[in-house]
């Protein structure tokens, strides 16, 4: 068992302000009342963080990136199948790097 | 626009909490779990460059359990210690957390809070998205986080030990494509939150403005940038 003092602390400390945000938005919500429009304006919040998240990523990886996007959209909006959508994208990805990489 | 009003708003059914819901979120996280494990698996070699040994590489996944941030403190890991700048980091790195949380707060506060905050601990990105999911589906198990998280921290974990152990050069996990499994991911949950064109300006802005922040700021600040943007269109779109 391998563990130094200062560093355990640094791990607890670390792991207490990431829970900290993590419980924060239930805190926050649960102690404030929230003007009516902005409250209805909570519900575009989950779509708009989940595009924050992917958009900047699909960016990056270019033009084949793009190819497996669509693909993956498409089968995502057909199948309704989430698992088949991600294995259509990487799948893609990785055929696409390996033929012109 | 009141027909567009997402399912969940609607609060009709209560939200329940057991052992199947559990199960759901683990085993659709099975598949996004292969890709955390690559991950995790780079995020162990590269804990043990930094001198983290195999219980401290372990502590840190399992009560960490963020791995932007943890990737981000490997930077500034070096003797002596400079504990404030990792924490503040840390913190920095994982403010999006609290918009995630708001966003799920609705179904979250029919829970018990016991049961909402031992829950909360497994957010994360992947299974944050996952639950939105399947609330917007209409399914209403509260513990489907619960699962999830506990696939995911189970592979970040499993791997961070692995790749701390074997330590050698891994091969790079974009060349096996599985940087586009947590984007096709997302992708899929989109087009299940798609409701017609009262999305577009609010995903428009989030989307530009996310763009624009990865560019110019540092850390992961475009995701709650461009999650705010996004619902302010979205507010302002509805006018009253």
């Amino acid at each position: 068992m391998e563990i130094d003092g200062l560093v355990l602390a640094t791990i607890i400390g670390m792991a207490l302000v990431t829970y900290a945000t993590r419980a924060g938005g239930f805190w926050l919500l649960s102690r404030v009342q929230l003007p009516g429009r902005v409250e209805r304006g909570l519900r575009f919040l989950p779509g708009a963080v989940l595009v924050a998240l992917v958009v900047p990523d699909l960016v990056k990886t270019g033009l084949f990136g793009a190819v497996a996007a669509l693909a993956s959209i498409l089968v995502a909006a057909r199948t309704r199948n989430i698992l088949l959508a991600m294995l259509t994208g990487v799948g893609l990805t990785v055929g696409l790097r390996q033929l012109f990489g | 626009m009141m027909e567009e009003q997402s399912k969940l708003e609607n609060e009709a059914a209560p939200i329940t909490f057991d052992r199947a819901g559990v199960w759901d979120g683990f085993r659709q996280s099975l598949g996004l779990g292969i890709s955390v494990f690559a991950y995790g698996l780079v995020f162990g070699v590269l804990a043990r460059q930094a001198g983290l040994s195999l219980v401290e590489a372990f502590l840190m996944s399992s009560l960490v359990f963020a791995g932007a941030s943890q990737f981000a403190v490997l930077g500034l890991w070096t003797l002596p210690l400079p504990i404030g700048p990792i924490i503040l980091t840390t913190l920095i790195v994982n403010l999006r957390h609290l918009l995630m949380g708001a966003a799920i707060y609705k179904p979250f506060s029919q829970l018990r809070p016991w049961q909402r905050y031992l829950s909360v601990f497994f957010l994360n990105d992947e299974s944050w998205a996952l639950t939105v999911g399947q609330f917007q589906a209409g399914k209403r198990n509260g513990a489907f986080l619960l699962g999830s998280g506990a696939a995911l921290i189970l592979a970040w974990t499993g791997a961070t030990v692995t790749g701390r152990l074997i330590g050698s050069a891994l091969q790079d996990p974009t060349r096996w494509g599985l940087d586009f499994a947590f984007i096709a991911v997302f992708l899929a949950l989109l087009v299940g939150m798609w409701q017609g064109r009262a999305n577009l300006l609010p995903w428009l802005a989030a989307g530009v403005v996310a763009v624009i922040g990865a560019w110019l700021l540092p850390g992961k600040w475009y995701i709650l940038l461009g999650g705010l943007a996004g619902s302010l269109v979205g507010i302002l779109q509805d006018g009253d």
